[in-house]
């Protein structure tokens, strides 16, 4: 058999590599500053670009995108070559899915603080920069299959099933979350709305911890661990089945995140019963993580890699067996719009993804710089700080989800809410608040002594640009015996590209195609009308701040939020809402029952100077949205949109409806003036303040209509 | 006020067929996997999880005692 001579292109693994420990240091930053928000809000400088609304999704993003999404990259572009016995197909789309995606990171960067977003969690970016996604992602995954195809083993190890498979769902996933209509530059409107849009969101927002934090990530498990700990993976079998159980069940999980909501009931329970199933195959996975290290314990000891690692499995390991306990309803109905939530993700964010991230980066850098690690100690300081970072991350926060909780449920025993007054339960959090970001503070303290040891690596090794290796060529004619149905699928990766893309279809299609059937199946509510075109205005501002970020528009049937908020939301209200906007945490109240609560004048204060509406707020000053003036040219591309979204406008209403916006300003600006304010009419204030006072309103009007329907 | 969030598949024609398609496509692949990956001989087993450590300056060898 002829041995042919080639080399692994380590050159994109170490771009990979410095991108993301670039992007770890920015990603953490802004989360820490978000977090010291909420303890001085005086520190966002009462600037638009710094809010809490704007920040939070950059924080996200950044590390969900950046900081993991690279580190996927480092990862499989090192594993794959190696496991395939091939050089990357293309060295050219290895280079422009690195600068592609370090371009859409940019582009995130300065679009998210300027107010450009979607609403949508981790799917916030404007339709531009989701078109630059998916053709990035397309890159990469032409790249990998092309990879394959010329590979030099014939069997693909199982690291290499979890690429396919989040490539495949990733792709599936965004394209779907992601049909809006444009109306302008960086401006467009979710193609679903209400309960319909809500279910997609959270199929995705699910799905992309699961096919963007967790599969690829498994994957360099099962490959970095066996490197690491120089064993193979305990059980291969178990592998297999940890595969396919995963993208079977996960799939259909998302409706956990909606859990008395107004979604329909029996999607709320198949939600509940996948993720309840979900814990076999993750502990499953995780059992097989750590039991490879088997006899080699005494490694561990030693060997920071090993130590970053066990601690990521173990994390996994936490956060996969809480997430079951979370979509169970009693405790979500405690969990839900708390900071438990936030714990559980950075259980998951930092202790899997980033020590599993870390891990590999100790093993990798050395690796490709053929020198020794610089320092082990730093290392080890670095996982200690790291691993008290966590604690102190995690344990206030927990706390503050439960003290939420009990608050906000306290009855007293003549029937009231023993704190009526929102606020107080949010205070209540400050000193778990400024914990948390102690705990942020010492986890980036970790990450810096990291990135000091990898210089020093970096600086004392010499870098390999090309690695040699050699292997044989595959035979073409390759003439199996007698084997299982599913071994030519572990030689085929197109066709198991295929059938796992069938196989996350079913789930997906499942709980899709009733759900696009919603549409017509949600009772409508005869009062509930289309917005009026100021109030679409000021919908587009609560979208552009972010508001949701911080307020739920769901009023959940328990008595404590009716009896605080009113009457509970149905899915009816929220027909005309592209996109929904339901939010997944309370850090201020509720806002779906808002519309009428408070005078105009009220909320015209409460933007100008929150604290001194509520002594003691932590909301940022909207003061700006006074000084900026709403574009009321684009009102008739609003209305277009959403009339070819189905909202049933009149045909040439979108000609006259800059009328009835100068009208409605008019009014506010009368009941602004009774209390002594004098305001701009045409600014984005007025605007936001006419739709809070629409929001939850129609079904006040309506009650009778309701019941003879 | 219940009648607004529930019943709202009902009117899907067909709609009880869909968790008994589900059912029976989890069931039945599952058995099948879980049948095949017992089936799997001993030395592919071995031989596909070795396939990270290719390459690796100690080679692993699977009859080592290991340290316990």
């Amino acid at each position: 058999m002829k041995i042919e001579k080639f080399y692994y292109d380590n050159q994109i693994v170490k771009m990979f590599a410095y991108a993301t420990v670039l992007w770890a240091v920015v990603g953490m930053l802004v989360g820490l500053y978000a977090a010291f928000q909420m303890v001085f809000p005086a520190i966002s400088m009462d600037l638009p670009y710094t809010t809490f609304g704007r920040i939070r999704p950059l924080h996200t993003n950044a590390i969900i995108f950046a900081f993991v999404g690279n580190g996927i990259f480092t990862g499989v572009y090192y594993s794959l070559q190696r496991l395939l016995k091939t050089r990357m197909w293309s060295d050219l789309l290895s280079k422009i899915n690195f600068w592609g995606w370090q371009g859409i990171i940019v582009s995130a960067a300065i679009t998210l603080p300027l107010g450009f977003t979607t609403s949508k969690e981790y799917a916030e970016l404007e339709w531009p920069i989701d078109i630059a996604i998916a053709l990035i992602w397309v890159v990469f995954g032409l790249n990998m299959m092309m990879t394959i195809v010329k590979r030099r083993e014939r069997h693909l190890y199982v690291a290499i099933w979890f690429y396919i498979a989040t490539f495949v769902t990733v792709a599936v996933l965004h394209i779907v979350n992601s049909f809006e209509l444009p109306i302008s530059f960086m401006k467009s409107y979710s193609w679903y709305a209400g309960v319909q849009d809500a279910l997609v969101q959270w199929w995705y927002g699910h799905n992309a911890v699961a096919f963007f934090l967790t599969t690829p990530y498994l994957g360099l498990m099962y490959y970095f661990i066996p490197k690491a700990a120089n064993r193979p993976v305990y059980s291969y079998r178990l592998s297999i089945i940890h595969f396919w159980a995963l993208i079977f069940i996960y799939i259909w999980a998302g409706p956990h995140h909606l859990l008395y909501t107004s979604l329909p009931d029996w999607a709320q329970s198949l939600g509940t019963v996948f993720s309840i199933m979900l814990i076999a195959p993750s502990w499953g996975g995780m059992l097989n993580g750590l039991l490879t290290l088997r006899g080699a314990w005494d490694k561990v000891r030693e060997d920071p890699t090993l130590k970053f690692m066990v601690v990521a499995v173990t994390a996994y390991g936490m956060s996969t067996f809480e997430g079951p306990m979370l979509s169970i309803k009693s405790v979500n109905a405690i969990s839900h719009y708390t900071d438990w939530t936030i714990a559980h993700v950075h259980i998951g964010g930092l202790g899997w993804n980033g020590f599993l991230t870390f891990g590999m980066l100790y093993w990798l850098v050395p690796k490709l710089f053929n020198v020794k690690l610089y320092s082990i100690k730093l290392a080890n300081t670095h996982f200690w700080i790291g691993t008290l970072g966590i604690l102190f991350y995690a344990i206030p926060l927990y706390w503050a989800g439960f003290t939420q909780w009990a608050m906000w449920q306290e009855f007293s025993q003549d029937g009231f809410l023993v704190y009526p007054n929102f606020l107080e339960t949010v205070t209540q959090l400050v000193p778990m608040y400024t914990m948390r970001a102690i705990g942020g503070t010492l986890y980036l303290t970790g990450t810096i002594v990291m990135i000091y040891n990898i210089v020093k690596t970096v600086k004392s090794g010499s870098f390999t640009k090309d690695e040699a290796a050699e292997a044989p060529a595959l035979e073409k004619e390759y003439k199996p015996g007698k084997e299982h149905w599913h071994r030519p699928f572990e030689r085929r990766p197109v066709q198991l590209m295929i059938l796992s893309l069938v196989v996350i279809l079913i789930g997906g299609i499942i709980e899709m195609v009733p759900t696009f059937l919603v549409k017509s199946n949600v009772p409508t509510i005869a009062s509930v009308k289309p917005y009026t075109p100021l109030e679409l205005h000021g919908r587009d501002v609560y979208i552009q701040e972010g508001c949701n970020n911080c307020h739920s528009q769901m009023v959940r049937p328990f008595r404590h939020e009716t009896e605080r908020y009113g009457e509970y939301s149905k899915s009816g209200e929220f027909v005309y809402d592209h996109p929904f906007l339901w939010g997944s945490k309370r850090t201020g109240p509720d806002l779906h029952r808002v519309g009428g609560k408070y005078p105009d004048s009220w909320h015209y204060n409460h933007m100008i100077e929150p604290d001194r509406m509520s002594p003691g707020s932590l909301m940022p000053v909207y003061s700006f949205l006074a000084e900026t003036d709403i574009d009321t040219t684009t009102t008739v591309s609003k209305i277009n949109a959403m009339r070819t979204l189905g909202v049933p406008y009149e045909e040439g209403y979108e000609y006259i409806a800059n009328e009835d916006v100068v009208r409605q300003q008019k009014q506010i600006l009368e009941s602004l003036s009774e209390d002594e304010i004098e305001a701009e009419p045409n600014t984005e204030l007025i605007a936001l303040i006419a739709y809070l006072q629409r929001l939850g309103t129609d079904i006040k009007l309506q009650d009778k209509t309701a019941e003879n329907n | 006020m219940l009648k607004f969030i529930k019943h709202n598949m009902e009117s899907i024609i067909g709609v009880e067929i869909f968790p008994l398609i589900s059912f029976i496509i989890f069931f039945s692949f599952f058995i099948g996997l879980i049948i095949y990956v017992i089936r799997l001989k001993k030395s592919s087993v071995e031989k596909m999880s070795a396939m990270p450590l290719e390459g690796s300056e100690t080679n692993y060898t699977p009859n080592k005692p290991g340290h316990e």
